[in-house]
């Protein structure tokens, strides 16, 4: 019959945050995140370039750093990131604007898939 | 107890939250029944197990929208959810419902859902008076087909539990009073309309919403609350490019 | 109506900039292509109003829509509230539009410089 068997430790009430198990969830995240992370590149973005204000030799200098292969995977990583936000931001614009249209679920997942390939796309091209 | 009803001498393990903000899950064995609902397992454990365990429920029938409950992670509807549905390995836990705070054991202090559905206006105000003429609606103008869309909500709370936006932005109004608010911002007898457009304009309205559209994946009414959301995005970004906002 | 107002500046900024994110992934294919150099890099913008102008107006506005946005994820992930939010955006903008206004001249200004 009954049992008060599971007695346990005090503990916290756990979350409740199974929902988040979703691609429409997943599709969101990887927005904010693609987003904080163009945020954090930027600045980086426009000081290296403007290197050039100290003359194509420093800019050059530069250049020749990102030929890593370290750097060349970020840079993939980067294109990546753009093409994400990009597409989550134009999924979210059309939420938002146009009448509700059915199939998110599936632009969602449309639109982490071609950032991916416009990833792989870009690592075929540098390397 | 007698068992003409069990299906077999199995029984599953439900764990239960009990206690207020600080206390342990208590585990019970509950014996398998044919379609069997959360709200059932939770009734079977207060007559037979412990009568101190405090949940809430009233119609047992998904009209009331008073039984959610936070079941294996996810905000559902208790009475409307069978156990054969949601059990994993034999094991169920049971939760009061997320993003609010804990009475005791599964009874959640709905308090600030409600206080959120008044800050956004969601109280119809009336244009007319007893003494006029009963107004004919329409239901298929555009407007009338929007409120209808969205009219059916219960007020389980269940979207609000499962929105990330509710979860980080303590202000945030949440799906439920934000759908509340675009029924009647479409409602052609309502009068309150431009205060009820900037009570959703303001600061922990519809703009904090993100769109993860986790409101609509778990509506037990199979509402869009981000749909209702984004109509409201639209009114009152057109009313501020107006300069009526 | 400040949110509201924040609101529709970062939903316009985004859509002003979904033709230049395409023209700019188009760019980086096609210098990848060719290998980048400084060289090649110059070529293409210095003394170019053009250029000036399409990247400067990009600049402009990928910081405010990245300013607002960090607002938000500050608002919902970080203790920070009120003034402080407002604050931190506006830096933000301000150091973007900085660097930015100087990577542009940088790479726009005639004749190239340096060499």
């Amino acid at each position: 019959m009954s049992a008060n068997d599971g007695l346990g430790a005090k503990t916290q009430l756990r979350a409740g945050t199974a929902y988040r198990r979703d691609w429409l969830w997943v599709a969101a995240f990887v927005h904010r995140l693609s987003g904080i992370g163009l945020a954090i590149f930027l600045p980086m973005h426009f000081l290296a370039l403007g290197l050039a204000i100290e003359g194509e030799a420093s800019l050059d200098g530069f250049l020749k750093w990102t030929q890593n292969p370290m750097v060349k995977i970020a840079e993939v990583g980067l294109v990546a990131l753009l093409t994400l936000h990009l597409l989550g931001g134009i999924r979210v614009l059309l939420i938002e604007n146009m009448t509700w249209q059915p199939g998110q679920k599936s632009m969602a997942i449309a639109a982490v898939a071609v950032s991916i390939l416009v990833g792989l796309l870009l690592a075929v091209y540098l390397f | 107890m007698t068992s003409a009803d069990t299906i077999s001498s199995e029984t599953i393990d439900v764990s239960v939250w009990r206690g207020g903000a600080e206390g342990r899950y208590e585990t019970f064995a509950v014996p398998l029944r044919q379609n069997q609902t959360i709200l059932d397992v939770v009734t079977w454990i207060q007559r037979n197990a412990d009568p101190t365990l405090s949940y809430r429920f009233a119609c047992r029938v998904g009209m009331c929208g008073s039984c959610a409950m936070t079941v294996n992670g996810r905000p559902r509807w208790t009475c409307r959810t069978h156990v054969s549905k949601v059990v994993e390995n034999g094991k169920v836990e049971l939760g009061p419902l997320a993003n609010l705070p804990v009475i005791k054991d599964l009874a959640a202090d709905m308090t600030s859902f409600f206080e959120k559905w008044q800050k956004a206006d969601g109280a119809f105000v009336p244009s007319k008076t007893r003494h006029d003429p009963i107004e004919e609606i329409l239901p298929n103008t555009p407007a009338r087909i929007e409120a209808s869309a969205a009219i059916e909500c219960i007020n389980c709370g269940i979207c609000f539990a499962a929105c990330d936006t509710v979860r980080w932005q303590d202000e945030y109004l949440g799906p439920a009073a934000l759908n509340r608010a675009w029924t009647l911002v479409n409602d052609e007898r309502d009068a309150g309309k431009s205060d009820r457009l900037r009570a959703v304009a303001a600061a922990g309205g519809c703009h904090a919403c993100h769109s993860h559209q986790s409101c609509e994946q778990h509506c037990p009414q199979k509402l869009n609350p981000t749909a209702s959301i984004a109509g409201l995005k639209r009114l009152t970004m057109h009313a501020y490019l107006r300069g009526d906002l | 109506m400040w949110d509201l107002r924040l609101y529709v500046i970062q939903r316009a900024t985004a859509m002003l900039m979904v033709p230049l994110i395409l023209a700019h992934l188009v760019i980086i294919f096609y210098a990848t292509q060719t290998g980048i150099s400084a060289e090649g890099i110059l070529s293409r913008t210095a003394g170019s109003l053009g250029w000036a102008v399409f990247y400067g107006v990009f600049v402009v506005l990928a910081a405010v829509h990245g300013a607002i946005g960090v607002r938000t994820v500050l608002r919902e992930w970080s203790p920070l509230r009120g003034g402080l939010l407002d604050a931190i955006m506006f830096i933000f903008a301000a150091l973007l539009i900085g660097l930015g206004a100087r990577a542009v001249v940088a790479v726009t200004m005639p004749g190239g410089l340096g060499t």
